[in-house]
């Protein structure tokens, strides 16, 4: 079986702070990690592998730096890694990030399964999860809390509700989004972070994928961005001080009219 | 080079490194620099630099194979569970009137499904101008093959102009699977849409960065233009039963509705009262609650408010409260008008999922807790007598039928 985990790297949002003077996002510090959801793919893929034997594979688009982020995947117990890295690419809303992603999984040829997390730290968006399974014509499972078993080609995953779960069979191969429940990512052994540091990450560019400039970058993409600003912050509050019956009281009094 | 800046009209004021979402840009010899490896194009530094300094080339815009006049009308995907609509769907058919009457056009709900009939007036009542109704066995429940064929087929015959949909479970699966497959732009979450004057194009906001950012995206040579809405946000419009509609039925061959992947079982998990997206009030509880058991005082208040429970990811990972509660960056995101938050320190990664809630209460013992930061009313102190003392005057309220 052969499995592939898509991720993306993604400024750790936790340090982004505003500056309530200038009302503008305080990033001294802020550092690169793998999109937390991302964590919980890997750690899937490398689950599938120890318990179906399976070839894993990780890819990412992004900058050279990203580099990073599949060491790290590497050091976890993943196969092998592929940069998909260009700057035809930058601009690229989640139409062409997952037709690139897309098409380097085709370029990949042999695969079963595809794991994303079920959406990124920066963007929130969870439309390229979606998007690859929708580019690459195969069925789709998103918000994947739990595999319950792979057998004859066939998956068998719970997949998370507002009110519930929904149990779903599909055929190989599918793509799943995963979320947190699904497990917890483990750290990565002495040994896996040796090996990560040796390994040899392949790089896609333009020039190995060529792909429809159409369908690429910022003028491949649908969308554009056209203000960024940080909201307004929330107005300072009002502390109610008292004893609990009397906190309770003017409480009371002031929610009274939002309560039907 | 797709962005540069002019360096003779740099002044090296540093205004574009504050606007700069991916800390791209560096002041060089006094002149602004941008790491194009970081770079993502999205132009937040050429409105902030008030020198015109940052040239950012527009791409050229690619000749489509559809002509973009022919899309008229404003569709929302009207989402059912069990045959039952959901109420998202309602929000989004009262922000689609508003739309409609600054674009001159109709409203239409597009509903997939089975034996709704008995729900159709109520649609109309709520701001559908007509409905597109496929009523098959085979649609009874979502499954992201079927709905997707099916709505893809709709769209290329009807050709709406604006698709909105809830960013529900469902919807963001099902959109997301749809934009690719009829190459339109789509904008995940929106918090705001409205439609630019001139352009006559509709503007989304939506959060980025957990919320720490707001960003305006149009989709303005693609169509039709497709944006989920988050819940709660936009308002539904009062039922009036003087509204009248008509309705489309299609019906589709069975190709269009089978699917590889297959739904086995649906398990609803029913020690939730209320389904948290949905829920006008929400009580939720963090580390300070010490133990699962004193979840029960906020099932309580909950109950009395008829609200739903949430947790912390720290209330979670102890145990206490089962994920499918979890609020915050690696849980769900809530927007509920009354979030009371109960022995919550209020980390980044909990408010992003709730900030936008209406009113925040805060109980916490430590009187620096950054959650007091976003509360619109704090209460310093002990919440296992706050909590109880609340359901208690609740309680009575409801007692005396206000």
């Amino acid at each position: 079986m052969n499995v592939i985990v898509c991720i993306k790297q993604v400024p750790q949002t936790t340090d982004v702070k505003i500056n309530p003077q200038t009302n503008t996002l305080i990033r001294e510090g802020v550092e690169s990690i793998i999109n937390p959801f991302d964590m919980y793919a890997i750690e899937e893929g490398v689950r599938i592998k120890e318990k179906y034997g399976a070839n894993t594979t990780v890819i990412t688009m992004g900058p050279p730096q990203a580099e990073e982020a599949l060491r790290e995947a590497l050091s976890m117990g993943i196969d092998e890694a592929i940069l998909i890295s260009d700057r035809a690419y930058a601009g690229s809303d989640t139409w062409a990030t997952s037709y690139t992603l897309a098409n380097a999984i085709r370029k990949i040829g042999n695969f079963d399964l595809i794991l994303c997390g079920k959406q990124a730290s920066d963007g929130d968006t969870a439309q390229v999860g979606p998007g690859i399974s929708s580019h690459l014509d195969i069925p789709q499972v998103t918000y994947v809390k739990r595999i319950q078993q792979i057998k004859d080609n066939i998956i068998r995953v719970e997949r998370m509700m507002e009110e519930g779960y929904h149990v779903i069979e599909s055929p190989l191969p599918c793509l799943l989004t995963v979320v947190k429940e699904i497990n917890e990512p483990r750290l990565p052994s002495l040994k896996g972070m040796l090996r990560a540091k040796q390994a040899k990450i392949t790089v896609w560019t333009q020039k190995e994928l060529n792909l429809d400039p159409q369908h690429i970058g910022l003028s491949g993409s649908p969308t554009q961005v056209i203000k960024i600003f940080t909201p307004a912050p929330r107005a300072g509050g009002q502390i109610l001080s008292g004893d609990p019956e009397e906190i309770a009281g003017k409480l009371l009094e002031l929610l009274k009219s939002e309560i039907s | 080079m797709p962005i540069k800046i002019i360096i003779e009209k740099c002044t090296g004021c540093s205004l574009c490194i504050k606007a700069c979402p991916f800390d791209a840009i560096r002041i060089l010899d006094k002149k602004a620099s941008i790491d194009l490896n970081k770079c993502n194009l999205c132009g937040a530094c050429v409105e902030a630099c008030k020198l015109k300094a940052i040239l950012l080339e527009k791409p050229q815009p690619i000749p489509l194979a559809k002509d973009i006049k022919d899309y008229k009308d404003i569709w929302v995907f009207i989402e059912q569970k069990n045959s039952k609509i959901q109420p998202v769907s309602y929000e989004l058919l009262g922000k689609a009137q508003e739309l409609a009457k600054k674009l001159s056009c109709q409203v239409v709900g597009v509903l997939l499904g089975y034996n709704l009939d008995d729900q159709l007036d109520e649609l109309i009542w709520r701001g559908a101008d007509s409905i597109i109704l496929v009523d098959s066995e085979k649609l009874a429940n979502f499954q992201d093959e079927p709905y997707t064929n099916v709505l893809v087929k709709l769209i290329n015959k009807y050709k709406p102009e604006i698709l909105l949909c809830g960013a529900t479970a469902i919807g963001r699966a099902l959109i997301s699977r749809v934009a690719v497959k009829i190459k339109a732009g789509l904008t995940a979450d929106c918090t705001g849409l409205d439609i630019d004057p001139e352009r006559k194009i509709l503007l989304q906001t939506r959060p980025a960065f957990g919320g720490n950012i707001m960003a305006t995206i149009i989709s303005p040579d693609y169509r039709p233009q497709m944006a989920t809405v988050r819940h709660k946000v936009m308002q539904p419009m009062e039922p009036d039963k003087k509204r009248k509609g008509k309705v489309i039925r299609e019906v589709f061959d069975n190709s269009s509705y089978t699917s590889r992947a297959r739904l086995v079982e649906i398990i609803e998990e029913v020690e939730s009262l209320v389904n948290l997206a949905e829920a006008d009030i929400i009580v939720s509880g963090g580390r300070g609650m010490g133990r699962a058991e004193n979840f029960r005082l906020l099932e309580e208040l909950a109950r009395v408010l008829g609200g739903a429970v949430g947790a912390s990811r720290a209330a979670v990972d102890a145990g206490w409260m089962p994920y499918s509660h979890q609020i915050g960056q690696t849980g769900r995101t809530v927007s509920p008008k009354i979030y009371i938050a109960c022995g919550i320190s209020g980390q980044i990664q909990h408010l992003v999922g709730m900030q936008s809630s209406k009113i925040i209460v805060a109980i916490n013992k430590d009187p620096f807790a950054p959650i007091f930061k976003v509360a619109t009313y704090g209460i310093v102190g002990d919440l296992f007598q706050i909590v109880p003392a609340l359901t208690k005057r609740f309680k009575e309220l409801k007692a005396k039928g206000r």
